[in-house]
């Protein structure tokens, strides 16, 4: 059947968008790309020039990112041949290894802190956008633009004080500290955020909810949060994708035991300078956590917001 | 079920009277109706009962206890509202459930599927129990939404134009069927609509509100036959009441400045002679649009009339109703 409706897009114009977002796909997953390839090359391929598209794949990059080794002598290395895969790839380029490395801390800490600023702010969030939506708050444009001011400049331009503040207070390269200062930043965008989506659900539920028995507290836990859902969703990978992304305050207040991901990666030297492999296979893993919170959040945003059972 | 009393309760939102002064009594197992235009403060009423809002002052009594103080809750009554009714990420039963799922009835599973199968077969939705909410027509949302208050037994049930979106035939069936379960319950009603049918078959009294004051209270008789004031008799009746000036008919009593005119009310044959307009056949009545000194008339005729647009037709008035230069009416006795 040819007959559509003229709200309807047509073949052409179809494929015109189809070409377009798939040309804007390829220019943003160029580089994702790169670094994922970059990952399974050996050090040399790495910053081969022309560079090399195709590669004799390797995972000694993923070797070095997860262990600490050590230069031996042949004698030694004689003596003590290689017992698995990995150590096999380490002894062949006369190394032993002497431990694990810190990159496994370094990930667990982003995710303690990237999950933990994530779920506080959007917790804070909810509740702060609730009230603002529903009660009557003396200043309560004023208190907003606040809350809003609080973005209208990089986050960084306020390092020093923060980093005296932390200092002072303690919380320098603590997990606490860092959670405290993601959910700071966070906050006024997850509050008006979802002051728009909980504006959007009428009254009139929460009415009929307390008519039917319930605390507003009871309404608001099962009337207004499953509706407000994909607004919380999408709250929440905008939060998490900036905790756990933060480069510039996790280099100027964590060092050891909260340092995240970020600032770890770039130190990560080989032998004889940077070893990009190692840097790419962190990168990649990096990326594997939003990837996934992001896909497994996809269908809530898509699921759209469900005002059909009103009548307008 | 329970008897409700209002007294001299009035509410105001900012600059604009809601709801001034307004006291009656909804006894137990009556089925009150409130009539008024849009703005007469009709919604606002419910909602100061339901607990939804504060009274500015007056009281609010439910089963002879005030409850000033008690959440919409505690208050134990159902409200049908005019929109936005259900639950959207809910299944049709699950909406029914709803209430009594909540922590002030706490049914047991077991108990609220009866309850639940049982008012759905009521309303004819029982096939669609496990549709979303989202998935239902206008007709069917409003439905699932009166037996979202229907499941209980509240002190009383409000209803905000519960039917007003519903197509002719549904609404005639759930209009005889909402009576039924009134009149079988014994429940006592509050309802808010603009139809004058719904009015006049389930209404053991009507409210009459303008600009949030009650103008008139009694059953649907007496605000039919003896309206308090034009504004009344403007509320009910199809076509309207003719309103015409006092002195077009002869006996009109001393300070009379308009006669009412039911359409009912002018007999045809005998009087002063109308010039034929127009005539409408509805099906059920035939309206006819008459130009009687200058000023137009609707009266009802015989289906098969063999009037035509431009006959003379004699008109006289029977049993009219006068009212004063205010608009009240002068009572029968005075005249």
């Amino acid at each position: 059947m040819s007959a559509h409706s003229i709200t309807e897009p047509s073949v052409r114009q179809k494929w015109f968008a189809g070409a377009l977002v798939a040309a804007y796909a390829l220019i943003t997953l160029l580089p994702l790309l790169w670094i994922i390839a970059t990952g399974f090359k050996s050090s040399s391929d790495a910053i081969a020039y022309p560079p090399k598209i195709l590669f004799e794949p390797t995972l000694e990059g993923y070797v070095n990112l997860f262990t600490a080794q050590t230069r031996q002598s042949p004698e030694y290395l004689a003596q003590n041949p290689p017992a698995t895969w990995y150590e096999a790839i380490v002894h062949d380029k006369g190394m032993v290894i002497a431990g694990p490395s810190r990159y496994g801390e370094r990930f667990m800490n982003s995710v303690i802190i990237g999950f933990g600023a994530t779920f506080l702010s959007v917790v804070l969030g909810t509740l702060a956008a609730y009230a603002f939506s529903r009660y009557r708050i003396p200043l309560k444009d004023d208190l907003l633009f606040f809350i809003l001011s609080t973005r209208m400049m990089p986050p960084i331009a306020v390092a020093i004080p923060i980093f005296l503040m932390f200092r002072n207070l303690g919380l320098s390269d603590t997990h606490a500290g860092m959670i405290l200062l993601y959910t700071a930043v966070n906050l006024s965008l997850a509050v008006w955020l979802l002051k728009g989506f909980i504006d959007e659900i009428p009254r009139e539920y929460e009415e009929a909810a307390l008519i039917d028995g319930y605390t507003r507290f009871q309404a608001f836990m099962k009337v207004v949060l499953p509706q407000a859902a994909t607004g919380i969703a999408a709250t929440a990978i905008f939060c998490l994708i900036f905790s756990w992304n933060e480069y510039a305050f996790a280099v100027l207040l964590t060092s050891g035991t909260a340092q995240t991901a970020p600032p770890f990666i770039p130190t990560i030297i080989g032998v004889g300078g940077q070893d990009w492999p190692a840097v790419a296979a962190g990168a990649t893993i990096f990326l594997v956590p939003v990837m996934v919170f992001t896909i497994l959040l996809r269908k809530h945003l898509l699921r759209g917001i469900t005002f059909g059972a009103v009548r307008k | 079920m329970a008897e409700v009393v209002l007294r001299n309760l009035a509410k105001s939102f900012g600059t604009t009277q809601a709801v001034r002064d307004v006291s009656f009594t909804v006894p137990d197992g009556a089925f009150v109706v409130l009539l008024g235009p849009t703005g007469a403060g009709k919604t606002t009423l419910l909602r100061l009962i339901a607990g939804l809002e504060r009274p500015d002052c007056g009281e609010i009594m439910i089963a002879g206890r005030p409850v000033a103080s008690d959440t919409p809750a505690e208050r134990n009554v159902a409200m049908v509202f005019q929109q936005y009714s259900l639950y959207p990420h809910m299944s049709v039963r699950d909406n029914l459930a709803f209430p009594l799922r909540s922590p002030m009835l706490r049914t047991p599973e077991p108990e609220i599927a009866l309850k639940v199968r049982a008012v759905a077969e009521t309303l004819k939705i029982a096939h669609k129990l496990d549709n979303k909410a989202t998935a239902l027509s206008g007709g069917e949302m409003q439905r699932v939404s009166i037996g979202r208050a229907l499941v209980r037994a509240p002190s009383i049930y409000l209803m905000d134009e519960p039917l007003s979106s519903l197509d002719a035939k549904l609404r005639t069936d759930l209009r005889v069927e909402l009576k039924r379960i009134q009149t079988s319950l014994g429940a006592t009603f509050l309802y808010v609509t603009h139809d004058q049918i719904e009015a006049m078959t389930m209404a053991t009294h009507v409210g009459v509100l303008d600009e949030g004051r009650l103008v008139q209270f009694g059953t649907p008789r007496e605000i039919y036959e003896t309206p308090a004031s034009l504004y009344v008799a403007g509320r009910l009746g199809l076509p309207r009441m003719n309103m015409l000036p006092a002195a077009l008919f002869a006996g009109a009593p001393p300070g009379a400045q308009t006669i009412g005119l039911r359409p009912e009310n002018i007999v045809q044959g005998t009087g002063r002679p109308a010039r034929v307009v127009r005539i409408e056949h509805l099906g059920d009545q035939t309206r006819l649009h008459l130009v009687f000194d200058g000023h137009e008339i609707v009266t009802l005729t015989d289906p098969h009339t063999g009037l035509e647009p431009g006959d003379l037709v004699p008109i006289e008035p029977m049993n009219p109703l006068y009212f004063d230069a205010d608009g009240a009416r002068i009572a029968r006795g005075d005249y």
